[in-house]
């Protein structure tokens, strides 16, 4: 019976992917676990196995396509005997179950809703006057580590699968090969113990920068973030502190539960010491992290996951950094000011498009860093447009938006004419399936909502 | 508990048991008057005394150079005075003064000193060992031929991140001395309830590190050890363990009342094993100093530690404005 090999999804937040190379021709005949093919994720070139037995029919997509979706039909696998033609029908209701067998039948919903927000038809007050080029997140981030480590030999990177691997989320790709293992440090399965070894790097004169696989697994080393690195210059009277970074991809991805999907800005963002950035664009990424990795102080860097893949215009000029505590004015408006930092800018952004359509100018901010924290940028937004609402992904209680409420309210009271409704992630912990999930997070739906209840809409 | 006898005919000059003695002596009379004013009120909060275990600093003291850097738990007195930290500082900084090391705001558990290169006072049990193993790391990378001692007790050495730093310290040849104070009492859990292996050290072996026990109320077993593990460390060979059996004389804190082990088994220690008698009997007995020398030494060491603790009162407050500086660099 002809099976179809389907487009596979290699990655919880893969959506689509380059089929780089064939490795078998059509009249093969394939073994189940035959490399049929390379595939390219934006994450990885990734080797892409038989499950069936079978003859190559037809290759459906040549390689070298780029955008191939995920599912879709790449080639056709026939038994002895058999042709294409006469197998084609069958096919379609076989193919799913046979060749999917670690990927989930659909793309996950979550994955697929944030469409991307393209860089160019926003207006960028927050980018200097200059050429751009359009670069990933990712290759933002892996931009500015380099140049940095070029400029500052004391400048390092570790943490798990940075170097030989080439990053578990590739923003550290090639850095091993320009700068060795000296600089790019692959560390066992061990955060606190190197998180540790990096604070006390950076009072031996030193200055590291942290991957954290993802900060849910940064958890195992908040005693050394906190009370190693962020107190010691204040223990110290003023004679030591931690000049380092630790980075790595922050809140939910898609479909990882409960266990890995948690926003840290809200936690980290209480404590003195420490200064917490966390990026939406990739002009924010580079202008950010280049900052951070020269700032004389411990600096939490909160990426996303779902960001790293994403496309925006970033100044060329290498000196182009973004300082800490400037937030920017993506979209300006009359009616109501959303604030909001990291992915949930995507949402405040979608949600000021559509209110458009109805007749509300939403203005939209972008924190970029949490603290310091841009309050004079927020309070004269919200002195202009009267309303408020704050977008994250983290958990309701001591949220970033519950702090930028209670701010507003004491400076700000009589500007008001409406309460500061703070939109955030649910408060349950994560769940798994997919529909769940999306009830979990905030959406834009709820941000409309929002916006329209302070709006009295 | 101590291993063995004193040695009978020590490898050290007069001027050596001297400087011993000395830094030895000003520790304990240090200590002594930090009990005091505690009690008097003018130190607050936790305090934890290092009387007892002198000979453990003072001996690794002995046997490092210009460059080497130690970190330590919150019972450090012992470490800065013995790494030539002064004493008014120090002593100003446990009655949170002005004066104080961190200028009032680290306290007893929080101190420390870049210029003799002295990184904590570090209050979370187990943390510094991964911070020492860190410091090693930068000197590694920046080229240089320093060790880094890194002191935790018996109390520590159950913590997870100990082994963790065991492992990248050694998968790494960082030059780090892991330097246990085996005081037989975390807190109040003597060992025996806290650990089923017989030692400390040998737990290194699973890392591929090499160690020893040593007799930590014997200063010159102690310089002995400490030599052999810093030119391991310098050599490049990686970290080195010492698991210094020593016993302190006071409570964990000055609010522990020591209902764990007798009076008996404290008076033993100190009768027959006390660190400054040992280098005090060494003295006179070799003829290599009178009982008038070292009572001059005594003298001179008391008028120190009364002028620190003069000084740690006399010293002001931390000015407010103090409160709201030191944040961020």
């Amino acid at each position: 019976m002809a099976t179809e090999v389907l487009m596979p999804a290699l990655s919880p937040t893969m959506e689509e992917g380059t089929l780089a190379k064939w490795l078998v021709k059509e009249g093969d005949t394939v073994k189940s676990g035959q490399i049929l093919a390379e595939i390219e994720t934006d994450k990885a070139t990734m080797e892409f196995e038989a499950v069936d037995e079978g003859i190559v029919g037809k290759i459906l997509i040549a390689e070298g396509t780029a955008g191939v979706k995920v599912n879709t039909p790449i080639a056709v696998l026939v038994e002895e005997g058999e042709s294409v033609s006469d197998a084609a029908p069958a096919a379609k209701a076989e193919a799913a179950p046979a060749v999917q067998a670690e990927a989930p039948a659909k793309v996950p919903a979550q994955a697929a809703a944030p469409a991307p927000v393209a860089a160019k038809g926003w207006p960028h007050s927050d980018l200097p006057e200059g050429p751009t080029k359009t670069m990933t997140v990712r290759e933002a981030l892996r931009e500015a580590m380099a140049e940095e480590m070029r400029a500052d030999p004391n400048v390092f990177l570790m943490g798990e699968e940075v170097g030989e691997y080439q990053g578990a989320y590739k923003i550290s790709q090639g850095l091993l090969d320009e700068f060795g293992a000296k600089r790019v440090v692959d560390t066992p399965i061990t955060e606190h113990g190197f998180a540790g070894i990096a604070v006390g790097a950076s009072w031996g004169g030193l200055r590291p920068i942290v991957e954290f696989m993802t900060f849910n697994f940064a958890m195992q080393a908040i005693d050394h973030i906190i009370n190693s690195a962020a107190k010691t210059l204040y223990m110290s009277g003023g004679q030591m502190g931690s000049p380092m970074v630790f980075r790595g991809p922050n809140g939910a991805a898609a479909r990882v539960g409960a266990q890995h999907s948690q926003d840290y800005a809200a936690w980290y963002a209480a404590i003195p010491g420490l200064k917490v950035c966390m990026p939406y664009s990739a002009a924010d990424a580079k202008g950010l992290l280049k900052t951070a990795i020269r700032d004389p102080n411990p600096v939490i860097f909160l990426e996303n996951e779902i960001l790293y893949g994403r496309s925006f215009d970033v100044p060329t000029d290498p000196d182009f950094t973004v300082p800490f505590g400037k937030a920017s004015i993506l979209r300006e408006g009359t009616d109501v000011t959303l604030v909001s930092f990291g992915i949930g800018v995507t949402y405040s952004l979608q949600a000021a498009e559509e209110l458009a359509k109805d007749g509300i100018s939403a203005e939209v901010v972008n924190l970029r860093t949490l603290r310091p924290i841009d309050y004079d940028t927020v309070l004269a937004s919200v002195m202009k447009t009267n309303r408020c609402v704050t977008v994250e992904e983290g958990f309701p209680v001591g949220s970033i938006g519950d702090h930028l409420a209670s701010t507003i309210m004491q400076r700000a009271f009589d500007h008001l004419d409406a309460p500061v409704i703070t939109c955030t992630g649910k408060d349950v912990p994560m769940p798994y399936a997919a529909n769940l999930e999306k009830l979990a997070l905030i959406t834009t739906a709820e941000v409309i909502a929002a916006v329209k209840s302070v709006c009295y809409r | 508990m101590a291993a063995k006898k004193p040695a009978e005919r020590p490898n050290a000059s007069k001027d050596d048991l001297l400087k011993y003695y000395k830094d030895m002596l000003l520790i304990r009379r240090f200590e002594e008057k930090a009990g005091q004013l505690y009690g008097m009120g003018l130190i607050g909060g936790f305090c934890h005394l290092y009387i007892g275990q002198e000979a453990v600093v003072v001996g690794l003291e002995a046997a490092s150079k210009e460059g080497d850097k130690r970190v330590t738990s919150y019972r450090d007195h012992g470490h800065m005075l013995a790494c030539g930290m002064d004493a008014k500082g120090v002593m100003a900084e446990l009655t949170g003064r002005i004066g104080g090391y961190s200028k009032g705001k680290g306290g007893s558990m929080h101190m420390f000193s870049k210029e003799k290169h002295f990184y904590g006072g570090h209050g979370i049990v187990g943390a510094q060992v991964p911070l020492g193993a860190g410091l090693a790391f930068a000197d590694k990378y920046l080229g240089n031929d320093n060790v880094t001692f890194t002191y935790f007790g018996d109390g520590a050495a159950n913590q997870g991140q100990v082994y963790e730093a065991y492992n990248m310290a050694e998968l790494w040849k960082l030059p780090v001395v892991f330097v246990i104070e085996n005081n037989g009492y975390a807190m109040g859990t003597s060992v025996k309830r806290s650990t089923h292996s017989k030692t400390l050290w040998e737990r290194g072996a699973a890392y591929g590190i090499k160690g020893e026990a040593v007799d930590g109320m014997d200063v010159l077993a102690v310089k002995a050890a400490g030599e052999k593990a810093i030119a391991a460390c310098r050599a490049g060979d990686g970290p080195y363990i010492l698991e210094m059996m020593t016993y302190r004389y006071r409570g964990h804190s000055m609010s522990d009342p020591a209902k764990y082990r007798t009076r008996e088994e404290v008076e033993k220690m100190r009768n027959e094993k006390d660190a400054i008698e040992h280098v005090r009997e060494l003295l006179l007995q070799g003829g290599l100093a009178s009982d008038e020398e070292l009572k001059a030494i005594d003298k001179d060491i008391k008028t120190v530690v009364n002028e620190a603790a003069e000084f740690s009162k006399e010293s002001p407050e931390p000015p407010v404005d103090e409160l709201w500086t030191d944040i961020y660099a």
